[in-house]
């Protein structure tokens, strides 16, 4: 499935100013893999460990936080767009 | 000048100079003010504070701000009172409130964050503020960026009450209502602040910001006459006063301003939305995002930024957690407005609640120094409460009217006593 990621600022040093990156993969986890394996350095900044994603580093399908879905392996249809947000404060 | 070294990741370290940056670019973490403790020995005292004007300004030596104020001139020094009747009704031997609900020029502890946002955003060169808000934030950043002359944005959920709808319009933002809960706001509020080139407060200002939470601490502290109270009971929504005041604490403690009477913290929240305390419970590190679902808005927020350091806080002070249905969040507003002449928001409520609910359990003992944090205004959340009070009565204006009122009025029931909530487990 072709999916776009949006790139948060924090990211696109790693991405060369792309904010935008377009993927194929069945699942969230498949996404971001291709992500990491298209920039060097972006592993580190997503993952923990394999399977395990950074606690600042919220991943959104369409409007869904992922946690609500089925986290890393929350399936992804042609279209959707996956979006990388870092944690932010508020009230 | 300042003792602002720098901004630091909280969690590997990374260090960035003084910019509109929130967000480490090596792991993501928050990205914290770092200053010069060992500079500040010997000219950051006491009787420097003391010196200092009547607004949060007194403890600037403790804020990231280099130049001079922009707002806030009149925020901050609240009142701190002594709860003698609540004392009475919960049978506690001190106990303190700590009410932001009376903060200048918005009625909340957002005065404090917004203020140092704001200026430092001046010193920055911004020329637009904005924020992601649950209302209060979008008050105060409204009124602080018109008294600076900045040009102001706020976002907001679309279901927000009207008291805080208008009590941002009123100063002529650019209000925008998105169609979705906080969390859904907060993350479009990401992505504009990415896009452009806008301080949004609790974004991209995020670590300026949140170091204003600290003066909330330190007036507790000078208050009390340079002391802590042993109990500390504080909302939580995003994250970001808990760890402040607690940090505000250390703060003192380190400068040999209080003695360290190992202040503990504990996190109060609505039961519609309890993510961080429902981890301190169960003892996990990992907050799980929720869906709200409470009446008490201005703490609605399922997926808070900062949860993972309200836990750690609260852990490391030996505090604990404790959270509050609407209707017991109901009661304690009208506890606190019946026993100390105080109007809190229904936050206010849950905090107060919350606290009679660790009093009653046993994890605050009854004999030592409590405070209560109450951080906004009931006038703004008049929808929580107008069902809820018995409306009052329209008599012609004849004195043998009125006397048919009062013998009506003393026929009927007494008032209940608001004290139904103090034996909540």
């Amino acid at each position: 499935m072709a999916v776009k990621i949006r790139i948060p600022t924090p990211l696109r040093q790693l991405t060369k100013g792309v904010d935008l990156v377009e993927v194929s993969a069945g699942n969230v986890e498949g996404a971001l893999q291709q992500l990491c394996a298209k920039y060097a350095g972006m592993d580190k900044r997503l993952f923990k460990q394999p399977g395990e994603l950074n606690r600042f580093v919220n991943i959104y399908v369409n409007d869904e936080d992922i946690r609500f879905l089925e986290n890393l392996r929350t399936p992804i249809q042609d279209g959707d767009d996956v979006s990388i947000v870092p944690a932010i404060a508020g009230g | 000048m300042s003792y602002v070294l720098g901004l630091k990741c909280r969690e590997c370290g990374q260090t960035y100079p003084q910019k509109g940056v929130h967000v480490c670019e090596l792991c993501f973490g928050p990205l914290e003010v770092h200053y010069d403790y060992v500079a500040m020995r010997g000219k950051v005292t006491r009787e420097s504070i003391q010196a200092g004007p009547h607004n949060l300004w007194r403890y600037r030596d403790l804020l990231p701000i280099d130049g001079e104020p922009r707002s806030g001139h009149h925020s901050g020094c609240t009142p701190l009172k002594r709860a003698r009747n609540l004392e009475r009704a919960l049978g506690v031997q001190e106990l303190y409130l700590k009410d932001d609900s009376a903060n200048y020029p918005t009625w909340s502890y957002k005065e404090r964050v917004v203020s140092v946002a704001v200026t430092k955003a001046v010193e920055l060169g911004y020329d637009t503020v904005g924020c992601a808000s649950t209302g209060n934030l979008a008050n105060s950043v409204a009124a602080h960026a018109a008294i600076a002359g900045l040009k102001a944005f706020v976002m907001i959920p679309h279901d927000l009450e009207q008291g805080k709808v208008l009590g941002s319009l009123i100063f002529g933002p650019t209000m925008v209502r998105i169609r979705g809960n906080y969390d859904d706001v907060n993350r479009l509020c990401s992505e504009i602040a990415d896009k452009y080139k806008w301080a949004i407060v609790n974004v991209n200002l995020r670590p300026f910001y949140t170091e204003g939470a600290k003066t909330y601490g330190f007036e507790i502290a000078e208050q009390l006459g340079w002391r802590l109270p042993r109990h500390t009971v504080c909302p939580t929504a995003g994250g970001t006063i808990l760890p402040k005041i607690y940090k505000a604490y250390r703060e003192f403690i380190d400068l040999g301003f209080v003695a360290d009477n190992q202040p503990k913290i504990y996190s109060a929240q609505a039961a519609g939305c309890n993510p961080v305390v429902e981890a301190i419970c169960a003892g996990r590190d990992l907050i799980k995002p929720q869906k709200p679902r409470t009446i008490a808005k201005s703490i609605a927020i399922g997926n808070p930024a900062d949860g993972y350091y309200v836990v750690q806080a609260v852990r490391h002070s030996g505090g604990w957690g404790a959270d509050a249905t609407d209707a017991e969040i109901i009661e304690a507003i009208k506890l606190l407005a019946r026993m100390e002449g105080i109007w809190t928001e229904p936050a206010g409520g849950a905090t107060l609640a919350a606290a009679i609910k660790l009093i009653a359990s046993g994890r605050i003992p009854r004999d030592e120094s409590i405070c209560v944090c109450i951080t906004g205004n009931g006038l703004k959340t008049v929808e929580v409460v107008v069902d809820q009070l018995e409306p009052p009565d329209s008599i012609e204006p004849r004195l043998e009217a009125f006397d048919r009122f009062i013998a009506r009025h003393a026929a009927g029931e007494a008032p209940p006593l608001p004290v139904a909530v103090s034996t909540g487990t």
